[in-house]
């Protein structure tokens, strides 16, 4: 599945004295691979852009943290 | 000259009394990729950029503005009836040594802000790709403060500046390509 989450997979040694994170992630939000904004791309209502603060709906791309993940997060 | 519009660019409500967030926050206030350097940084390099991009730089600067008045906002509304006590146990002592509860320019670590977070190289590609870098930190500094909250309201008010970061970035690249003058060409590098 496509995502803007990007992950790798940090060197883990036997002797790291803290409990080792196996995954690491970052985030390539949307405009890193739109370059210059084509016309007629799609957009939020008003309302909805107001919320998400974007109105086009292609450079939206929310973060949410452990917790709201798990409360399945909130869109617009 | 500027109008002002007595409100907030998008609501900010705080679920809880929480100073240590407060102390988080204030890193978006006075600290080295926070709303207060990114306003001034904008501001003032708009005098040395071909005309064409003045325009943004103004309208962004501006906008920085209203993130740092919802900025202080939030750290006003997550102290403002924190006692001593409450504000020492936030970490927070330090400051209310020096501040009471006042706002004040200073990073997450307390170090006061200073002139020497922004840039102006009077380099249109230089300041415009400075630019762009701020707006990336701005984003992943919003990123590490949704991870640090546990208060659903103000990470709603976080994820509204997460998003202005990106489409400012987005509008600094832009920017980039119109002063290259090739974008809308068909020609191959």
């Amino acid at each position: 599945m496509y995502t803007h989450l990007k992950f790798y997979h940090p060197f883990v040694s036997s002797f790291d004295p803290c409990k080792p994170i196996l995954e690491k992630k970052y985030s390539t939000p949307p405009h890193l691979y739109i370059g210059f904004q084509p016309p007629n791309l799609p957009q939020f209502s008003p309302f909805e852009a107001l919320k998400a603060g974007t109105l086009w709906k292609d450079f939206y791309d929310p973060w949410f943290n452990t917790y709201e993940k798990q409360m399945g997060g909130v869109l617009p | 000259m500027w109008i002002y519009e007595k409100k907030l660019q998008y609501p900010v409500r705080v679920s809880t009394c929480n100073p240590t967030l407060a102390k988080y926050l204030i890193e978006q206030y006075g600290g080295a990729d926070g709303e207060l350097a990114a306003a001034l940084r904008y501001l003032n390099q708009r005098y040395t950029i071909p005309d064409k991009v003045i325009g943004l730089l103004t309208d962004i600067g501006t906008e920085e503005f209203a993130h740092l008045e919802m900025i202080a906002t939030m750290v006003y509304k997550l102290t403002k009836d924190a006692t001593p006590e409450q504000l020492k146990a936030a970490g927070l002592g330090e400051h209310y040594a020096n501040h009471d509860g006042a706002l004040f320019y200073q990073n997450a670590a307390g170090s006061p802000w200073t002139a020497t977070y922004i840039q102006a190289k009077g380099d249109p590609i230089a300041d415009l790709y400075e630019d762009i870098a701020a707006e990336e930190k701005a984003r992943a500094t919003y990123q590490w403060l949704i991870d640090l909250s546990d208060d659903p309201d103000l990470n709603d008010s976080l994820r509204f500046l997460r998003e202005r970061e990106i489409i400012h970035a987005q509008r600094f690249r832009e920017a980039v390509e119109i002063l290259k003058e090739e974008w809308d060409t068909k020609k191959v590098f």
